[in-house]
């Protein structure tokens, strides 16, 4: 075969040469809600904290920060950072720690899970750790309650490493076609005897049983105050290749990422604008509010300060900050316009209406719609 | 897992009379939620803990 013909071979055997990673914000780029949070215990600070796409579940005394770092290996800026603040060396059975993100059913049909035609994933991503020993990536099947786990080994204490994992196609159990978390991909950091007694699915998606879901070596990365985790770089693929990490740009990572949690007011600390508000009562302002990509589903709304977060009203009747203490809430919640009532002002007559902006430095309204 | 705490939830009425949205407190954290919007992460949990029993939602003011 002519080096012409393996080369047409080799692509007609792979899958799409774009958007092959199922990862949105694998390079850690992305970071809406703030760049560092607190962790634990006892599922303090669980969720959505700071990079986005990307949350923790945790149960136990061990504490971290967890933050967006630049560390990064060659050809990275960003990492996401997880380091121990509070130690715990005698773990509880029930006790646990998991990075993850998730993935739409949508979005992950050309697994063909389920059927005959099922696919193999392969998970690659840079890791660096302190903390040398194996560890766990579990994929979990979240609509047939199915999962899979393998392990890998962190040789060198704060290096750079690149790991390459393969998962077997799995024809049991399709995932449903909607916008509902169906794939997880989840890495164990700490884990009681709860999750990791039994006999390790090593990379074969099983009826899910806790005891099998880690890695019996697991280290536990709580047991040391100042131990530190980064990984960046995570692609989620069909086959059993991994390529290459597939680069975005920052916007088109942005956009993604928007789907799930979209800022809805400017950053900018002089001139946050929310929207153009009319006049709904004597205390009250309606505000339009267009969402940058439709959402996964209709989304709440989060104030980065709620209780102490003011909004300007620079309408026709004046400028003034309403008190702060009220919430902004929704009013109507149609993609892709969304309105929002502040209230809190006072005096506004009829044919008040203006320019609304969030007041106090940092300060931001979002609407989440995240897995 | 993914065990969630839900306290202080309220109803909000919109401008056409009707409940638009719930206050509440999810993790602790404020966050308003609309009504009706299956998929919402915050409604489903919020639907789920009413039908369990584990949550009131209180009427708006």
């Amino acid at each position: 075969m002519s080096k012409a013909a393996e080369l047409a071979a080799l692509i007609g055997s792979q899958t799409a040469l774009s958007n092959r990673n199922l990862i949105i914000n694998g390079a850690m780029q992305v970071a809406q809600r703030g760049t560092s949070a607190t962790v634990g215990p006892n599922g303090t600070g669980e969720g959505y904290t700071t990079l986005d796409r990307w949350d923790n579940q945790l149960n136990g005394s061990v504490v971290s920060t967890f933050s967006q770092s630049t560390e990064a290996p060659s050809g990275f800026a960003h990492s996401a950072k997880i380091e121990i603040t509070t130690a715990d060396t005698s773990l509880s059975a029930a006790e646990f720690w998991f990075f993850r993100t998730k993935l739409e059913g949508q979005n992950v049909q050309l697994l063909g899970k389920g059927t005959s035609g099922a696919k193999p994933l392969t998970l690659s991503f840079w890791v660096k750790s302190n903390k040398t020993g194996t560890y766990t990536a579990e994929l979990k099947d979240n609509d047939n309650d199915r999962s899979a786990s393998l392990a890998y080994t962190v040789n060198s204490s704060n290096t750079w490493e690149h790991k390459t994992l393969t998962y077997s196609a799995d024809t049991t159990g399709a995932f449903d076609n909607d916008n509902a978390a169906s794939l997880l991909i989840q890495f164990w950091l700490v884990s009681g005897s709860q999750y990791n007694s039994g006999t390790f699915s090593d990379g074969t998606f099983e009826a899910e049983v806790n005891a099998n879901r880690v890695h019996s070596s697991q280290v536990n990365l709580g047991d040391t105050v100042g131990n530190e985790w980064y990984i960046t770089g995570v692609q989620l693929e069909v086959g059993e290749q991994a390529t290459p990490f597939e680069h975005r740009s920052f916007g088109d990572e942005l956009l993604r990422c928007q789907r799930y949690f979209a800022k809805a007011s400017g950053e900018d600390d002089n001139s946050r604008c929310l929207g153009h508000g009319s006049y709904k009562d004597s205390s009250t302002f309606r505000v339009i509010v267009r969402v940058p990509v439709v959402m996964r589903a209709d989304p709440s709304v989060v104030e980065k300060s709620p209780g102490s977060q003011a909004y300007r009203g620079n309408h026709s009747g004046g400028n003034e900050n309403n008190d702060g203490s009220t919430a902004a809430t929704l009013d109507n919640t149609g993609q892709p316009v969304l309105t929002l009532n502040v209230g809190g002002f006072s005096g506004l007559s009829s044919t008040d209406n203006g320019l609304i902006k969030v007041e106090g430095s940092g300060n931001w309204l979002a609407l989440d719609a995240e897995l | 897992m993914d065990e969630v705490t839900i306290t202080e939830a309220k109803y909000v009425v919109g401008s056409e009379g009707t409940n638009t949205c719930i206050i509440v407190k999810f993790n602790g954290q404020q966050v308003v939620v609309p009504v009706n919007a299956p998929g919402n992460r915050h409604w489903d949990e919020i639907q789920r803990q009413v039908a369990a029993g584990d949550l009131t939602i209180a009427d708006a003011d």
